[in-house]
């Protein structure tokens, strides 16, 4: 049951993505470039996404458990540190790059081509590249 | 197109439709980058579930496409670019815990601190980015 809801989350956020623009990637660089051509429509996705979700947060609140059991995400920390903000610098310079974020290139797979397909190779290699460097960086002053 | 504002409007509910419907039902972040970096270097649980989103996340936008057709990525040609910017996303996220959808959509959305920092820095780094590859480098 739980796996059928996550196909059924999934999908809807890819359909979401993709009727709001964002698996296009000139309308993410278009939000980006504040000295160009600007396109705001991600200020949109953003908005719209954020309310609804504002209102599940506090459902959530006002329940014990979710609907399928198990325990809701624990209350989210509050520390900073340079592995968050370092992580956040490379992710937008990529994001800017190819006006790719993580969601939008994977509900493009079947239309995205073979540099879609690279960018998603060139991704999965970063994110195996993660952990050995966070310890790194967690462990020593560099 | 005029309508842009209003597609990306109803696109986004439908994308906190969906992380709402993965919160209250399966009491799970709905977070990108997490739900594959969780498969792609086997650190995470859930793993069904995981592959369950990502297996949703690929075929219906894809079979939706398929029948209405019109679905462009505009995606650079030049394949350094795209190898470069695959390797930052993946890391960039990984070590921040999450993306545009974890710590965007969900941690805005619940006043979360660490969302709202992480959201300024991608936000900056991104705005930053394309200043200086498309207008002074001129590479995207």
């Amino acid at each position: 049951m739980r796996q059928l809801y996550a196909f059924g989350a999934g999908g809807l956020f890819g359909v979401g993505l993709w009727v709001s623009g964002m698996t296009d990637t000139r309308k993410v660089i278009g939000w980006l470039d504040v000295f160009g051509d600007w396109d705001p429509t991600l200020a949109f996705v953003l908005g719209g996404a954020v309310t609804v979700m504002f209102i599940a947060w506090r459902i959530a609140g006002a329940r014990a458990a979710p609907a399928l059991g198990g325990s809701f995400p624990a209350t989210p920390e509050r520390r900073l540190d340079r592995t968050l903000v370092l992580g956040s610098l490379l992710f937008g310079m990529g994001w800017g790059l190819a006006g790719l974020c993580p969601g939008p290139a994977i509900a493009s797979l079947t239309w995205g081509g073979t540099g879609g397909i690279l960018f998603l190779v060139s991704m999965f290699a970063g994110m195996r590249a993660a952990p050995p460097l966070r310890h790194r960086l967690e462990t020593q002053n560099i | 197109m005029p309508q842009d504002w209003l597609m990306g409007l109803l696109g986004g509910a439908l994308i906190g439709l969906a992380a709402a419907f993965y919160l209250l039902l399966n009491g799970r972040i709905m977070g990108a980058s997490g739900i594959v970096g969780g498969l792609v270097d086997g650190s995470g649980g859930f793993k069904s579930e995981r592959a369950s989103f990502l297996a949703g996340l690929v075929l219906v936008p894809g079979g939706v496409v398929l029948i209405a057709g019109g679905a462009e990525t505009h995606l650079t040609a030049n394949w350094a670019v795209v190898i470069i910017a695959g390797l930052l996303v993946g890391v960039g996220t990984r070590l921040a815990n999450g993306c545009t959808s974890g710590h965007g959509v969900c941690g805005l959305s619940r006043l979360s601190l660490r969302g709202f920092v992480a959201t300024a820095f991608y936000l900056l780094a991104g705005g930053v980015t394309v200043v200086l590859a498309k207008h002074v480098l001129g590479v995207i």
